[in-house]
């Protein structure tokens, strides 16, 4: 008898079952876990109430990021600079303190590897294909760009998690979103994450684990990938795979914390049985055109508020529905944005470049390569953040950073900095904010704060000419 | 988790309905790191009420929180069930709460004991001057008075409360499954586990964006 064909979440799900349950919830193993500063504290306090020890210290990565200054971290004479505000510094330091009694692995914040929870586990090789990866954050589904089942949780499962290596999950359903066809000029992986969640919506993917297929994904980087499956959470899915290839195995090969030597060998033969089989059929398929997808942004206060950068602002009277009708108009005002008005008429004040979303060395390159030789516009503010210290590293490397900076940006620490209004980096009330990153949620990025979600280079592109615009222009002559 | 067989003593005689968990825990002791001392900003804002029951001195300490309809309802933070753990509350008695919190306080260790409003009303009247118990291995709740009332809870729930079972403790009673599997995984993936030559050590920058 042949064996019932399965996807590539079935297979992920069925080689970490440790025990079924007579209800159907499953108690399944977790391969690497990933720790910050926020959602871990009472976590290892719960811990050390019980007088319980982290089960697998070494499938156990902590690195702090989300309320870390991007300020320099050390002074000229190579102190490091204390953090002004006390509740973060506090937070910091508590889980210095929790990893050194616990014995995690920690990568510390003046450390060349600290970066971004999600930019890190990839880079270092701790995010493997075939794993279950969690970690107290939403955005963790980033790491199923490798093939990885990777999801985010709670407090008290992150406790679970570090004593026991396990959770207690129920098997999810299954949506396969297949993209096919060539990108066009100066669409990036960001265009199209935004056209999936403008098609499926903020919720249609809830209940599913995605799998994103078709060459448009196998053509992308690494790194374009997990810009893809970085969002999956913002289409109301907790992970989103994309099965692992070549590319996946090129780029983990040789990364400190990947296997290596025979172990390797065989990891890759391993690798190469879990794509998802012919005949497997999934929950649910949605198809797009990459053919179709334009160069996008988001235009109010849900990700799946997506429009073409040659588009106009909506009018809430366009939408049938009343709920949305409502909705929409809720966020025009917050957004301060007028029906019909085309999006590159609107003016920015901030231009964020980074967070887990679109801080990889080829993001910068991409805003970079709009950013050379021209100059930020008259009274914005623009900050490129690296996504971890090995891409500041190499982005420096490469000259980015004397592109960026001559052409007026702030070059920054790593961090998850404006991504969430969490450290200082904030966007002021009522100010405009193009934004690489995730979600452009009431008060995401600063209280009153109105973002706009889209690529680095569009990104790169607004800061340049102080209002929203189409990338295709500036790049129309580097082509 | 501590054992919870009996818990008695004073109780507030509170009674409120609908409290939810922004009154239980303000939004702002959120960026805490610890589930400790949250029980300062429990019910920070009836507290900033001159005469409230929380700051008067016969209740101080109690173990109990007599309240109404729809308890803990609200976001589902569970930093609710923290601060009440935090001041010292074992055991709630009110006639519903919110699934989630309910959830939460049984994971805490917290007893959510439900009764009738009439039961209700009686022990808030006793409460003012005297104790009251409640016991999970009898189902009871008891006054000096010769007041006994009967109330039931999940079979499963009583089971972690008296044996001190969270999910945690439940999971790790399932510890010869877990390393069995890990055993297996060891020899059919090797990969998966990895070197701790730097536990708690910073990690050095090898590797490459
Ligand atoms: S960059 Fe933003 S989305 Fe990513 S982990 Fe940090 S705060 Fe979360």
């Amino acid at each position: 008898m042949t064996p019932r064909p399965q996807t590539l979440y079935e297979k992920i799900w069925n080689a970490h079952v440790v025990e079924r349950r007579d209800d159907g919830t499953c108690l399944i193993y977790i391969d690497r876990h990933l720790v910050h500063e926020v959602t871990s504290p009472q976590a290892f306090e719960g811990l050390r109430a019980a007088g319980r020890a982290v089960r697998r210290p070494d499938l156990t990565l902590a690195v702090p990021d989300h309320n870390l200054p991007t300020t320099p971290r050390v002074d000229s004479a190579g102190h490091a600079i204390p953090i002004a505000d006390p509740e973060s510094a506090n937070q910091l330091e508590t889980l210095r303190y929790n990893v050194a009694e616990f014995g995690v692995p920690y990568i510390d914040a003046l450390a060349a590897a600290q970066g971004i929870v999600h930019v890190v586990g990839p880079e270092q090789g701790f995010t493997l294909p075939g794993t279950t990866l969690v970690c107290g954050d939403s955005h963790t589904s980033a790491h199923g760009a490798l093939g990885a089942l990777a999801f985010g949780i709670g407090t008290s499962e992150v406790e679970h998690v570090l004593a026991t290596q396990t959770l207690l999950l129920q098997q999810s359903k299954t949506m396969e979103i297949r993209v096919d066809g060539d990108l066009g000029f100066g669409v990036s992986a960001k265009d199209v994450v935004l056209a999936i969640i403008g098609r499926i919506g903020a919720a249609g993917g809830t209940g599913y684990v995605i799998e994103y297929t078709g060459d448009t994904i196998r053509d992308l980087s690494v790194e374009g990938r997990l810009t893809v499956a970085n969002m999956s959470i913002e289409g109301g899915a907790r992970a989103g795979l994309i099965a692992p290839d070549d590319t996946t195995f090129a780029y983990l090969k040789g990364r400190p914390m990947a296997p290596s030597g025979e172990e390797w060998d065989k990891a890759v033969a391993w690798w190469r049985t879990l794509p998802t089989d012919a005949q497997a059929v999934y929950d649910a398929t949605v198809r797009l055109s990459a053919s179709d997808i334009a160069p996008s942004l988001t235009w109010g206060t849900s990700p799946e508020d997506v429009v073409s950068i040659t588009g106009h602002v909506p009018d809430p009277d366009s939408f049938a529905d009343p709920s949305k009708r409502a909705a929409a108009q809720k966020s025009l005002d917050y957004m301060g944005l007028t029906p019909g008005t085309a999006m590159q008429d609107v003016g920015v004040d901030q231009v964020f470049i980074g967070s887990c979303t679109n801080s990889r060395i080829e993001d910068l390159r991409a805003a970079a390569s709009v950013a050379n030789g021209r100059h930020v516009a008259d009274g914005v503010r623009a900050l490129v953040v690296p996504g971890s210290g090995l891409v500041k590293r190499q982005a420096e490397i490469e000259g980015l950073d004397r592109i960026f900076i001559s052409a007026g940006f702030e070059w920054r620490e790593p961090g998850c900095s404006m991504c969430l209004a969490m450290n200082p980096d904030k966007v002021p009330p009522g100010q405009r904010c193009a934004s690489t990153s995730n979600r452009n949620f009431v008060g995401r990025q600063g209280p009153g704060a109105r973002t706009h979600l889209l690529s680095p280079a569009m990104a790169a592109a607004a800061a340049i000419t102080g209002r929203l615009t189409d990338v295709r222009e500036l790049m129309g002559d580097r082509q | 988790m501590t054992p919870v067989r009996k818990v008695e003593g004073r109780a507030y005689p509170w009674g409120a309905k609908n409290v939810d968990t922004d009154v239980i825990i303000p939004a702002h002791w959120l960026k805490t790191i610890s589930r400790a001392g949250l029980g300062k900003g429990a019910f920070e804002t009836v507290r900033a009420q001159p005469g409230n029951m929380f700051d008067d001195p016969r209740y101080a300490g109690a173990p109990i929180l007599i309240a109404g309809d729809n308890f803990g309802c609200g976001s589902s933070r569970e930093h609710a069930a923290w601060a009440l753990m935090d001041m010292g509350v074992q055991a709630i008695i009110a006639p519903s709460y919110s699934d989630i919190f309910s959830g939460n306080a049984v994971k805490n260790g917290i007893v959510p004991v439900v009764l009738p409003q009439d039961a209700i009303d009686r022990l808030v009247e006793v409460a003012k001057t005297d104790e009251v118990t409640v016991d999970l291995e009898t189902m009871t709740v008891t006054t000096p008075f010769q007041d006994r009332f009967e109330f039931s809870i999940d079979p499963f729930r009583r089971q972690c409360l008296m044996e001190g079972l969270d999910e945690v403790g439940l999971t790790l009673a399932r510890d010869t499954a877990i390393s069995k599997y890990e055993s297996a995984v060891s020899s059919e993936r090797p990969w998966l586990s990895r070197e701790m030559d730097y536990a708690g050590l910073a990690v050095e920058s090898a590797g490459r964006t």
